[in-house]
Parts: C-alpha cells; structure tokens; sequence
C-alpha cells in the first residue's frame, strides 16, 4: 500500500468496496446485508408509523385551535441541537436500555416528530383564514372544517413533514449501529472494528443509497398524486 | 484490604461532581477539539457558500446542479458521509470537518440564495440608476440585505454542525462524542450526561452568539416602526 500512489489506492479501495458488495456470501446470514437491510427497513417504517400517529393527530387538533404554536414552531430547533448520538447513548445507559431495540426505537421517534409536529402545524395554521371564515359561514363543525378544509389545504407541508421525517429516520437508524443496534449501519461500524476499509465504504453507499432512494420514493409519490396534494399553484 | 470509596464514581451516578473536578483538563480538552472542529468547518464552508450561492444566482443554469447536488450530499446520513470520505482521508480530523463542511454547505447554500433572490427588483434597478457597478451593487445592496436569510442559515448549520461532531467518535475525532462513546463502552454514566449536556450548551451558546452577531450588523431589521413613521 505505501508504495503506491494515493490516487491508485483510492481506485482499489472503490473497486475492494463493488467486489465486497457484489460477493453472494456477504448478502446472507445474520449479518448480511439482506438481512441488515431488513432490519433498517423495518425500524424506519415502524417509527415512521409510531411517529406520526403520535405527532400529526396533536399538531393538527393545536393547530386548528390555534394554540401551542411558539412549542410547534421551536421544537425542531431545540431537537437540532442535541446530538442523536447522545439520547441513544444516554437511554441505553437507563434502565430500559437492556430491552433490546427499545432505546433505538425511542430515541428514533423523538427525533422523527420534531418535523411532523412543526410541518403540521404551520400547514393547518396556513390556511387562508377567509376560507375558514366561508367554511364556518356555510355551517361547518370544528370537526368538518379541520377534516374537509384544513386538512386537505394542508396535505403539502404535511407530506413536506413526513418526508423530512422519514430521511431522518434513515439517518439515525444508521447512528444506532454506534450502540449496538441493528441496521445497515452496522455494515459500517464491523468494517471499523475489522479496519476494513471496503466494507466501511460498501455499509455507507448502501446507507447513502438507501437514504436518497426513500427521497426519491417521498418524490415520486408527490407527483404522482392529485394536485392539491402536490401543493403546486399553476 | 481497604473498601472501595463511596463517592459518586464508585456508585456510577448520573450526576457526579467529583467527575466534574476530577476530570476538568479531559473535559476542557474535549470541549477545546469540538469548537475547532464546529468552527473550521463552519468557517470553510462559508467561503465555500457564497461563491456558490452567487454562482447560482447570476447563472440560470447553475442553480438546478448546485442545488441538487447540495441536496443529494444533505440526504446521506452522517455516519455514511464519515465513513465515505475514509478512503480520501483516512483517520483524521480532517475526514470529520470535510464531512461537516459538506452538510454546512447545503444549509448556507440555500438560505443564502433565498436571501439574495429576496431582494426586490426595485432595489436593485434603484442602485443601478444611481450609477452602482456590478461589484458595489453586490457588496453594498445585494449581500447585505441577504444577511438576516444567511445568518439563519449560518446558525442552523452551526447548530447541526455541533451536533453531529459527536458521530466523529467513529474515527476518534469527535470532541464530546470521544468522552460519550467512552462512556458507553465503560457504563460510565457521569461522563455521558455531562458530555452531552455540554454539547447542548454548545450548540446554544453557539446560537445566541451569532443571534447577537446578526442584530449587530444588521440594525435595519430592529427599528421598522421608527422607520416607517
């Protein structure tokens, strides 16, 4: 390797990285990247699910009365500043840090709802207030004008909000790998224990990948579906 | 035989002075590696940004490859972004600040082309009837009242930035992520807490700083009712 010049060892490590991944053996068994790839799906669609569930039905319900906005508005700046690292580090040291993947779970969720709650909320408070006002004037509950005007008029910051959410996901799937957990970023951090370099680099293209192809999926569901939901104005 | 000491290391609290007092020049040290890293990093993506952002502006055609490149870069999860460069950097502290350069680089990107594309056509055709050069137009009218975007840009991605120093533990060089990725492996909870309640501290600090900064040079934006009346 010292002999070499940095560009040609730059070329092989690529090359070491496309035969580490493209080998069969390396894409069965417990820790291969069938497996692991599982695994990743499966944590981001489960606290995709779970966060939603729990951050849209509030956002919208304070939203629709107008209150708790400066907690809605702010909380993603607050969840920017404290490293996902160090809530998955700090929940696997307290007691539930045992039970599996529940640290990972848990701190994945608190990070997915920041952008869900702030997205809902500024999407239902957008509103054009005369349509409210002609929605109510025409006789519409609470319930029917947040179900019937709001709502749909707020599909595109909402969906904006669960795409933002979902890549996140992805991303801190990852970091778990750093305490243990499952994914494909365990991929990365058994290549760091066993130094080696191509399988680092073939766990990050499969994350990177993995991370822009849930992107790119958010992307083709936006345009694909009806126009008020893509939120565009021509 | 002496019994074993029962201070609050010994009972492995979350909350311990004695680490405080004991292992001050670790934590200084910590704290010392984490800001040189958030503000190298910060620093050169902002001369990195701007060139680019005005870039995209005078050029129709560079916007779309500027943006969507800075957007594919911000979509790759950190730990991914780190281990990606490995091979062009090796274990080093400059693998962790190319790393947070790049994701630096999309926020400044894009709010400070949003700050420059808001500055009305008025402004500027005004500036131009009063016989501003191309260059005095962009120095004195057009950055300038991009600054409030740029600042908001320039204090998320600090913020993100002090943030995800911490996943630099993976190669050895994350500052306060060092002492929480020690601290994991050892159950050692006193070093965790204290380490990232550091970092969160950072990460304010750091925001409040450059709140300041931003009132200080832009003083326009404090006195609109004066202003107008």
């Amino acid at each position: 390797m010292d002999e070499t010049a940095p560009g040609a060892e730059r070329v092989n490590t690529l090359t070491d990285a496309w035969s580490w991944l493209t080998s069969g053996s390396h894409w069965s068994g417990a820790d291969g990247i069938g497996n692991r790839l599982g695994e990743h799906l499966f944590l981001t669609a489960v606290c995709l699910l779970i966060s939603c569930a729990l951050a849209l039905p509030v956002a919208l319900v304070l939203g629709h009365l107008g209150k708790g906005g400066a907690l809605a508005v702010n909380i993603s700046n607050v969840g920017r500043a404290i490293p996902t690292f160090a809530v998955l580090v700090l929940l696997l040291l307290t007691p539930i840090g045992p039970y599996g993947d529940w640290p990972t779970i848990i701190a994945l969720v608190l990070f997915a709802m920041p952008p869900l709650l702030t997205n809902a909320y500024v999407g239902i408070r957008g509103v054009d207030a005369d349509v409210v006002r002609a929605a109510r004037g025409m006789g519409m509950t609470g319930h029917q004008l947040l179900t019937r005007v709001e709502l749909p008029l707020a599909a595109p910051l909402i969906l904006t909000g669960v795409r933002i959410a979902a890549v996140q996901l992805v991303a801190t799937a990852t970091i778990a790998a750093l305490v243990g957990g499952g994914g494909l970023g365990r991929i990365i951090t058994a290549g760091f224990n066993l130094a080696s370099t191509p399988m680092v680099v073939a766990g990050a293209v499969l994350v990177a990948v993995f991370a822009l192809l849930v992107e790119a999926l958010f992307e083709v569901v936006r345009r694909l579906a009806p126009r008020w939901v893509r939120g565009d104005t021509g | 035989m002496t019994a074993p000491p029962d201070d609050c290391l010994a009972r492995n609290d979350w909350i311990c002075g004695a680490y405080l007092t004991g292992r001050r020049h670790i934590l200084w040290d910590a704290v010392v590696q984490h800001l040189q890293l958030t503000v190298v990093s910060v620093l050169i993506a902002l001369v990195l940004a701007v060139p680019l952002a005005l870039a995209a502006r005078r050029r129709r055609w560079a916007s779309g490859p500027v943006l969507g490149i800075t957007t594919v870069l911000y979509t790759i999860p950190s730990l991914a972004m780190f281990s990606l460069l490995l091979p062009v950097y090796g274990l080093s502290a400059s693998l962790v600040v190319a790393g947070l350069v790049l994701y630096s680089l999309t926020l400044l990107v894009r709010n400070i082309l949003a700050g420059l594309r808001a500055v009305p056509e008025e402004t500027r055709q005004a500036a131009r009837g009063m016989g501003y050069g191309p260059i005095r137009l962009l120095l004195t009218v057009e950055l300038p009242l991009a600054l409030p975007a740029s600042m908001a840009g320039l204090r998320i991605a600090t913020v993100s930035a002090v943030s995800l120093v911490t996943i630099g533990a993976i190669v050895g060089h994350g500052g306060l992520g060092n002492l929480i990725y020690a601290g994991m492996n050892t159950f050692f909870k006193a070093q965790v807490l204290t380490a990232s309640v550091l970092c969160v501290i950072i990460a304010i600090v750091a925001d409040l700083l450059l709140l300041a900064i931003q009132r200080v040079l832009t003083p326009w934006t404090r006195r609109p009712r004066e202003r107008s009346a």
